[in-house]
């Protein structure tokens, strides 16, 4: 049913109609409405059977889900920023043990400076954890890709992240349209594990495995991830099919065919992007857009395909790799490795810094020019950057950093915008 | 694409208009879409929500700097910050007071501008007659409807019943229908000194 509704309520519709039967979370910004929906449907009644587990942290929330779903029920979680750092551990087990847990990621920075806004800092941390993430564009998208993170995840037996961007998706009102429960137990069919702890036919899982087995072990992981690179198209044609929408897939493109200039990212950045390259368009500019939504697996040959008709892009990303430059744009370079495109690293939007049309034309077009540094780091204040450098020259004990840039800029306290 | 930004203060219900906003303009069978400043809410803190409202699928994800309208929710806000940064030349500017735009000194404001797309109205006075409680974000929105005529009163009336329920949701609908009544009221007087 088509509604205007807010992005974590609509993302609880779909968590409830893909039937989990544990959730398990420990409330953080921006996640939390959409644990407090499915609270409330547990509660009434509405989501049954399924039991709502309250739990102490964000490190009991995914050690919840692992023994949930090593008993052979699905289990859903939902995180954001130190909370996912905080389960950090238990994240690397579920992936290690084969457990096909989905979990949302409502995207936010992490700290220290403590920041409460959307980037993709935190899913990234986890990126080599063995979890399947995938990107949501939209709140639909959002939707959607966790009723196909479902059927995925307990296929492979491995865990997804759904990563939606918090505040920016989370809390937007949008129109969405809520499947109907006919239409995902079409979809998903009831989970079949292919391990469970059950007394009729006792198994241990999570033995220790020494030098003679570990690397099989990990290899199998990599390998199922190389097998999702396989069926998430095709399950986001069986989706089409059945719900009657494009969603999922690994990458998407917009305007690419003919296009010099592609501009790659990840999240719901690329529906402002999209509207800036509509007005280069207009204006004659050869210019088009690669969307990833499967950021783990990799789409190194999908990638690939989209960009070796463009005569460069660049990678506008919500990450940083300290030290190094661009997290996804490593990737992407991997991908195109012997083509001799040449590629470009934006980094944009941390810690919920607008990234607007305006500046994103002047991005663009500078990268059309061909007059971009390799990395670039988006609407940066200089003045503030250089005044800190120049302080730290002058004096040994400085002072803290974040407290310093807030003193220079005259902010009293965070706000956006 | 016309795009609304609301400014209030944290426990007036301004994140609320935002999205009963778009509830309306979506029953009219538009793409609209709200979002919150993304702050951490307090009560009495400066707080902003936006609406744009479109015919196609609305992507764009910054925050409104640019707005068709502005929608102020507490007069208090005009000594503290720029709630009129960016409003668009012909913009529209409904306030929560009950005093005239003149009396507020703001007269200059509206200087070179339609100074028939901008109005007060006595909100919170609205909430309290009809709600019981001063929240003034209900009558504005009614009020804003009658001022821009961007979306209709019985679409206000919807997002209520969405959004509420029994005793409250009634308040709200005659604090909507007097608010609305009153705004255009306003608008007619206007025109009337005008054409004198």
């Amino acid at each position: 049913m088509l509604k205007q509704t807010e992005g974590s309520k609509a993302v609880a519709e779909a968590i409830a109609l893909c039937r989990p039967e544990v959730i398990c979370a420990y409330p953080i910004s921006p996640q939390t409405h959409i644990v407090e929906a499915l609270g409330e449907s547990v509660k009434s009644g509405e989501l049954t059977p399924c039991e709502f587990i309250n739990v102490e942290s964000e490190f009991a929330a995914m050690s919840v889900a692992i023994g949930a779903s090593a008993a052979g029920a699905r289990a859903y979680t939902a995180t954001a920023s130190q909370g996912l750092l905080f389960m950090a551990e238990a994240v690397y087990n579920a992936s290690g043990l084969g457990l096909p847990i989905v979990m949302t990621v409502a995207n936010r920075a992490i700290g220290a400076p403590i920041n409460i806004w959307n980037d993709h800092s935190d899913s990234l941390s986890q990126r080599e954890s063995g979890w399947m993430q995938l990107f949501a564009e939209t709140n639909q998208e959002a939707v959607d890709l966790h009723i196909q993170a479902f059927r995925l995840a307990e296929e492979l037996s491995m865990p997804i992240m759904v990563c939606m961007d918090g505040f920016i998706l989370t809390h937007a009102f949008e129109r969405v349209d809520i499947p109907s429960q006919a239409q995902v137990d079409a979809y998903l069919p009831p989970f079949e594990p292919r391990q469970v702890l059950d007394p009729a036919e006792p198994v241990s899982i999570g033995a220790m495995v020494g030098p003679e087995a570990f690397m099989e072990v990990r290899y199998l992981a990599h390998a199922k991830q190389m097998q999702a690179i396989e069926r998430i198209p095709q399950l986001a044609s069986e989706f089409r099919e059945i719900f009657g929408r494009d969603s999922g897939g690994l990458i998407r493109t917009y305007c690419t065919e003919d296009a010099d200039t592609i501009i790659i990212a990840m999240g719901s950045v690329l529906g402002t992007i999209k509207d800036t390259v509509d007005e280069m368009r207009a204006e004659g500019h050869k210019i088009g857009v690669l969307g990833i939504i499967s950021y783990r697996p990799f789409p190194l040959e999908q990638v690939k395909a989209a960009l070796i008709n463009c005569r460069r892009f660049v990678v506008l990303e919500k990450s940083l790799a300290v030290g190094m430059g661009g997290i996804v744009a490593t990737d992407v370079r991997m991908a195109v490795t012997g083509t001799g495109l040449k590629g470009f690293t934006a980094i944009a939007g941390l810690g919920g810094r607008p990234i607007t049309k305006a500046s994103l034309h002047k991005l663009f077009r500078e990268a059309e020019a061909e007059t971009l540094p390799p990395v670039t780091f988006l609407d940066l204040d200089w003045d503030a950057v250089n005044k800190q450098l120049a302080r730290e020259k002058q004096t040994r004990r400085s002072g803290p950093v974040a407290e310093n840039i807030l003193h220079d800029k005259g902010i009293v306290s965070a706000k956006f915008g | 694409m016309f795009q609304i930004r609301v400014h209030g203060r944290g426990g007036q219900g301004v994140v609320t208009a935002a999205e009963m906003l778009s509830v309306a303009a979506f029953e009219e069978g538009r793409h609209a879409q709200a979002f919150p400043s993304f702050g951490s809410e307090r009560t009495g803190a400066p707080v902003v929500a936006f609406c744009r409202i479109s015919d196609k699928e609305i992507r764009l994800r910054e925050p409104i700097m640019e707005p068709d309208a502005i929608i102020i929710q507490d007069p208090t806000l005009l000594h503290q910050i720029d709630v009129f940064a960016g409003l668009k030349p012909d913009g529209y500017v409904l306030l929560n007071s009950h005093h005239s735009l003149e009396a507020l000194g703001l007269a200059e404001l509206v200087q070179g501008r339609r100074a028939e797309r901008f109005c007060t109205l006595p909100a919170s006075e609205l909430g309290l007659k009809h709600v019981g409680r001063p929240i003034p974000n209900v009558p504005l929105l009614a009020g804003f409807a009658a001022l821009s005529g961007i979306i209709r009163l019985e679409s206000v009336i919807l997002a209520i019943n969405e959004r509420f329920t029994g005793k409250i949701a009634a308040g709200n609908i005659a604090a909507a229908t007097e608010a609305y009544e009153r705004v255009q009221q306003q608008m007619k007087e206007q025109a009337h000194a005008k054409a004198d």
